[in-house]
């Protein structure tokens, strides 16, 4: 099937899907689980030919994709990496995902690329510099982006915006929408001793496009104080669930991915996951369409 | 060899190869099941955007890893192979 | 301080751990955590590890974990990816084995990570029909000497002083496999459909692979080879081409 041909999502549905892991690729075209969507990393299928497409090529024929990309460094002070967006540009025109998401943080310096999601700090110069970032990025991409609140573990002495109001702000002036990793909102809470649920209470919800969960690690800092690390090896946590279903009864049902990127389970356990989302969503999908009681 | 007998003595030697080939096997058999056999081996994807295992290891300290420093020796499969007929030293070379 | 400057300070302190922590990273109680800030600085580190033995297994195999990890962050601290594809990480890797001093007393250690790392580039090349022999038997014999092969684009070749290919392979899965005999090894790796394929030449033709694949004519790569004893030029030739190592022919002029 040609791409042009592929039926595409207009966008992703309000079910549970889950991050595609390589270890999974066999059974899910075998069995065809009842899965809403699956989401890849954008970075994992830039090589030019080979398996990685070969395989993805073969799950979009039968189920939604959303694209996210862990490798743009929006949150940088460097300008974006062309190269790296024309790599997306080729990648979104030749799977059509029905969305496109990337991350408040950078990862690329002078060094070179350090694998891995760094914190900034939210102040008036930062914010120009993310949305200038995120209106390149659509207009590289000729598409919407979706863009992820972060999950942290220090703060900045200079910043001077709350997170919150950066990222609507940040969607405002950009004309992005948001992904709201739960667990990220969690962790971040946890780790800065803050509210959760008024953080979401808080949140602009009508700017969110997708919903992540994952199971984090804790551990201590070195006074003692609990850090929770986002580190998508278990199951999502019971208090990240009640907090993910306070989010649905404000904001509404929402695609929500499962990721689980370290300590793969078999595809069982984590259909599992999905099962727990999917459960949590029909519930408030009841509850919206349910007449109200007189 | 001129080019001519260059050109007729390559084309003859191709000639004949191409009636009698057989070739280097692989060295390696692929033990493929499945869709792997059309679809290719499913290499573990090298992005990711979580906290890997061993952040939260305290001191990772690249001062155990300098330069002539360290003093680890090869302790994996390779210590049962000849190298030249003898066995290889397993000692770091001083440099 | 600036945007710029204060995430050079951040990447610098990330990268240096000897360094004290950036001016300006606090926590809610105030004073900046180290062990906060380690998360980060950890986190390179260990992913960039990571990916390297992800890359590399047998070379990790061969020298157990303890020993790679301590190489693979020994090369991760000054080299960082140049580019966010973390599959393209590594390619220098094997040079650096090469030179890696504790290493020295496993010569062929480095051409087994060559190997890997050309077998990676094999896996994510562009996908290309391999010319078939069928192809080589239309070229006009007068144009057969001036005429070269394009490469395929997923095929790299290891000239090894040892028989890389064979350790690789007799280390791949249990149990493990000694080479048969300790001769010099030239391995083609090459992706003609979906399957990475792994094969020792002939030695008799590793001087002439070497050369068409670097863009050699027909009668240069030839020429090459005039002094190797058992050198066929046609057995070589479509050897290599049935095993997929070029895309098409560049048909030379008549001579």
């Amino acid at each position: 099937m040609k791409a042009s041909e592929r039926p595409v999502a207009a966008r992703l549905p309000a079910r549970a899907g889950l991050g595609l892991k390589t270890e999974h690729y066999e059974e899910i075209l075998s069995t065809r689980p009842d899965v809403g969507f699956f989401e890849v990393h954008a970075e994992n299928y830039m090589g030019a030919g080979g398996p990685p497409h070969r395989w993805l090529e073969a799950i979009c024929e039968r189920y939604p994709l959303s694209l996210h990309g862990v490798g743009l460094s929006i949150g940088a002070a460097r300008p974006l990496d062309q190269a790296h967006l024309a790599r997306l540009r080729r990648l979104v025109d030749r799977y059509r995902p029905a969305s496109f998401s990337e991350h408040l943080a950078w990862s690329t310096h002078d060094e070179g690329f350090l694998n891995d999601l760094l914190p900034l700090p939210y102040t008036p110069e930062t914010l120009d510099r993310v949305v200038e970032h995120v209106d390149q990025t659509q207009q590289a991409l000729g598409r919407r982006m979706l863009l992820e609140n972060p999950s942290t573990y220090v703060l900045f002495a200079e910043s001077t915006i709350d997170e919150i109001d950066f990222l609507d702000t940040v969607a405002e002036r950009a004309g992005c929408g948001l992904l709201l990793d739960v667990n990220n909102v969690m962790v971040s809470a946890v780790n800065h001793r803050l509210d959760p649920f008024a953080y979401i209470d808080r949140f602009p919800l009508q700017r969110v496009g997708e919903i992540h969960l994952a199971g984090y690690d804790e551990t201590v800092d070195a006074a003692g104080d609990r850090l929770l690390i986002d580190a998508h090896g278990s199951p999502v946590r019971t208090d990240v669930m009640a907090l993910y279903r306070h989010t649905l009864v404000r904001g509404g049902p929402l695609p929500t991915l499962i990721e689980w990127d370290n300590d793969v389970p078999d595809f069982a356990n984590l259909f599992a996951e999905a099962h727990r989302a999917d459960a949590i969503l029909a519930v408030e999908i009841a509850r919206r369409s349910a007449p109200r009681a007189a | 060899m001129n080019r001519s007998t260059l050109a007729l003595a390559l084309a003859g030697s191709l000639t004949t190869a191409l009636a009698t080939a057989v070739y280097a096997a692989p060295v390696t058999a692929d033990y493929m099941s499945g869709k792997e056999k059309c679809y290719g081996v499913a290499l573990k994807g090298q992005n990711d955007c979580a906290a890997g295992p061993g952040t939260t290891c305290a001191g990772t300290s690249t001062m155990d890893y300098q330069g002539n420093a360290w003093k680890a020796v090869p302790a994996g499969t390779c210590t049962g192979m000849n190298v030249d007929g003898h066995m290889g030293s397993l000692e770091p070379k001083s440099m | 301080m600036g945007f710029t400057t204060s995430q050079h300070a951040f990447a610098a302190a990330l990268l240096d751990p000897g360094s004290v922590l950036p001016e300006g990273v606090t926590s809610a109680r105030g004073a900046a955590d180290p062990l906060r800030f380690a998360v980060y600085r950890n986190n390179v580190f260990v992913s960039l590890v990571r990916a390297l033995a992800q890359r590399f297994p047998v070379t990790e195999r061969l020298v157990g974990e303890e020993f790679f990890r301590g190489m693979a962050r020994t090369y991760a601290a000054d080299r960082k990816p140049a580019s966010p594809l973390m599959f393209e990480y590594g390619g220098d890797f094997p040079d650096f084995v090469a030179s890696f001093p504790p290493a020295a007393g496993l010569p062929y250690l480095a051409d087994v990570a060559r190997i890997e790392a050309v077998w990676t580039d094999a896996y994510h090349a562009a996908d290309a029909p391999p010319l078939g022999v069928t192809a080589l038997a239309a070229i006009p014999p007068d144009r057969l000497a001036a005429s070269r092969l394009v490469p395929h684009p997923s095929a790299g070749l290891v000239r090894s002083a040892h028989p890389a290919g064979s350790i690789w392979a007799g280390h791949r899965d249990d149990p493990v496999m000694p080479p048969a005999s300790w001769v010099p090894e030239t391995v083609l790796v090459v992706r003609p459909e979906m399957n990475v394929n792994v094969h020792a030449l002939p030695a008799a033709d590793a001087a002439f692979a070497a050369a068409l694949l670097a863009g050699a004519s027909l009668g240069e790569a030839s020429g090459a080879s005039s002094d190797v004893s058992d050198f066929d030029f046609g057995a070589a030739l479509v050897g290599l081409v049935t095993l997929g190592a070029f895309r098409a022919i560049a048909m030379g002029e008549p001579q």
